[in-house]
């Protein structure tokens, strides 16, 4: 359990992080989306007692992460894959760490197993992907077995195996009733993972509900119609009220209607003898309703005088 | 979902069979940190070479002064301690000490290895003491083995000329320890300024100047030009390894061994106190 309250950072007169209030629960992963620059990055930094808050307060499994002397029992992160000293092999960085925490070496083979890189133990990881950095900052988050974990964009430079490994692990460790909190700019990405979702966007709150909640959230829900008389039904469904847009060429165009529901334009095209030979709803992705959301806040916000 | 657990399962275990919090752990992960770089090793290495070496140039040097002036000076030698301590290799074995010192903490910096680290240990205060710890315990080690080497290597080449002295001979021990400990003091006092400034080049600037280039500009002629001289590490090694003691005639301030002794323990005793203050309460 992740309780952030009243979170604030100020960098000189930046706002980074304002007010911020949400809490991570166990057995889910927890998608936390933001803009860049929205103080994502910050806001973790917080939690994990790197960076001290003006005002506020963040605690995990409700103490302070800092009031621990040794860390990797309680959290596992993984700021940033390049946080790594390219002169090590894998297995010395992850020993340092695992020994700092009295952790038994053997737990190195294993998180090692755990995410692939078994047969790269030995090797610089200045000579890693990306990719591989990520398996390895995901196998240090591993490393104390802990019951918090948070990952800042852990699919960065992933080849798609890599991707859907990483998901299913999420998954897996959410199952295990774990607080699984993570960072993503990636909106399909958390459509697939996640199950709550936490959005910021300059610092501020915007949401937090479960995925679908979100989703519905978008005005854009619309119904998607095909028909050889496009014209026609568009003159129908504008009277009607509704707002239509023609996506396609001519000839194979449909009609994307946003104001009225499936069954309302069924019925204006029967009664007015319009032949539909598609008729979808279409409902907003994730991504639509971010962006749309996000939107909203940056204008509010930059029309405020401050 | 149909995945399958994988080689090792992490089972939900709650922390409570945590050890307790020790710091010779903390001792143990620097070490693995120091030890698993390639570089460590050849830096030694050369360094050693390049200061035992300069010991045995000078002492070569001496042998011949000696063997040119003939059998007719031939009395008793006393130690000729800059023979065996050559300011020009401790000097650089100043630079390199202060230098890695420096490096054990920058590089954490400027690679962001820094955050993991302590996220894994939040003891902020902790990390760095054990940090100096195993750093002064590295160098006393390597400034124990330069400088014996440079003691025995130059005694041997003075003995062709039966002008080497051994090792209990007056004078010698404290040069050899004041000489050995050079490296250590060095080496915290770059750490402590690596915590400080964070950035590779700006500490690497401020450490050589401070313990390399500040002290030539305070001269021993005026009184309080001296005081200031003599507060700086290079002045008390010089003063440590000499075995003469101030000339009466001399239009020079000398520093006195005890107060030499006292400024080889508060140069790293400031830097490491003032490095674990800062890296409690600043941002990482």
């Amino acid at each position: 359990m992740i309780e952030v309250n009243e979170l604030t950072k100020r960098y000189g007169s930046k706002t980074a992080v304002d007010h911020l209030s949400f809490t991570v629960r166990p057995g889910q992963v927890t998608g936390f989306l933001g803009p860049n620059g929205a103080g994502k990055t910050t806001t973790l930094r917080m939690i994990l007692g790197l960076d001290a808050p003006t005002g506020g307060a963040a605690t995990v499994s409700g103490v302070p992460f800092r009031s621990h002397p040794r860390g990797l029992r309680h959290v596992g992160a993984l700021l940033d894959a390049n946080q790594v000293h390219g002169g090590r092999s894998a297995a010395a960085h992850l020993s340092a760490l695992a020994r700092s925490n009295g952790i038994p070496l053997r737990r190195v083979d294993e998180v090692l197993q755990e995410v692939g890189l078994a047969e790269a133990a030995s090797r610089r990881i200045g000579g890693f992907s990306l990719g591989m950095k990520q398996r390895l900052g995901i196998a240090t988050a591993l490393l104390g077995d802990p019951p918090v974990l948070m990952f800042d964009e852990p699919v960065n430079g992933m080849d798609p195996e890599g991707v859907l490994w990483v998901r299913r692990l999420f998954r897996r460790l959410a199952a295990e009733g774990r607080t699984v909190f993570l960072s993503s700019h990636l909106m399909s990405e958390m459509e697939s993972t996640a199950d709550q979702l936490v959005v910021i966007g300059r610092g501020r709150l915007i949401a937090a509900e479960s995925v679908p909640d979100f989703a519905a959230r978008s005005t854009r829900l619309s119904v998607v119609v095909g028909t050889p008389r496009a014209a026609e039904l568009a003159a129908v469904l504008t009277a009607a009220g509704a707002s239509v847009e023609v996506e396609g060429s001519a000839g194979t165009e449909r009609l994307a209607v946003t104001g009225l529901p499936a069954d309302r334009i069924g019925e204006l095209a029967f009664e007015n003898r319009i032949t539909l030979h598609e008729l979808t709803t279409r409902t907003a992705s994730l991504e639509e309703a971010f962006m749309e959301l996000t939107a909203d806040s940056v204008e509010y916000l930059a029309g405020q005088p401050r | 979902m149909t995945t399958l657990a994988s080689v090792a399962p992490t089972t939900s275990a709650p922390p409570v069979a945590e050890p307790p919090a020790r710091f010779r752990d903390l001792l143990a992960s620097e070490w693995i940190k120091v030890r698993s770089l390639r570089s460590t090793p050849w830096t030694i290495a050369l360094t050693t070479l390049f200061v035992i070496g300069s010991s045995a140039v000078a002492a070569l040097a001496d042998y011949k002064h000696i063997a040119e002036a003939g059998p007719a000076t031939r009395q008793p030698h006393d130690f000729l301690p800059f023979d065996a301590y050559t300011p020009a290799g401790y000097m650089t074995l100043m630079l390199v000490a202060c230098s890695i010192g420096a490096i054990t903490v920058v590089s954490e910096y400027s690679s962001g290895l820094i955050r993991t680290t302590m996220v894994a240990v939040p003891a902020r205060g902790a990390v760095v003491l054990a940090k100096a710890v195993v750093t002064a315990a590295l160098w006393t080690a390597v400034g124990t083995a330069i400088s014996l080497g440079s003691f025995l290597v130059s005694q041997a080449i003075l003995n062709g000329q039966h002008a080497g002295v051994p090792l209990t001979h007056p004078g010698v021990l404290r040069a050899l320890v004041a000489s050995a400990l050079l490296a250590p003091v060095c080496a915290l006092v770059g750490l402590g300024l690596g915590v400080w400034i964070r950035h590779s080049a700006a500490t690497m600037v401020t450490s050589v100047f401070t313990l390399l280039m500040l002290p030539t500009l305070f001269s021993q002629s005026e009184r309080w030009s001296a005081d200031i001289n003599h507060t700086m590490v290079v002045a008390a090694w010089k003063r440590l390894v000499q075995n003469w003691g101030p000339s009466p005639d001399a239009h020079m301030f000398t520093a006195t061994v005890p107060g030499s002794w006292i400024v080889y323990a508060l140069w790293p005793l400031i830097a490491v106190t003032l490095a674990v203050a800062v890296v409690r309460h600043r941002d990482v």
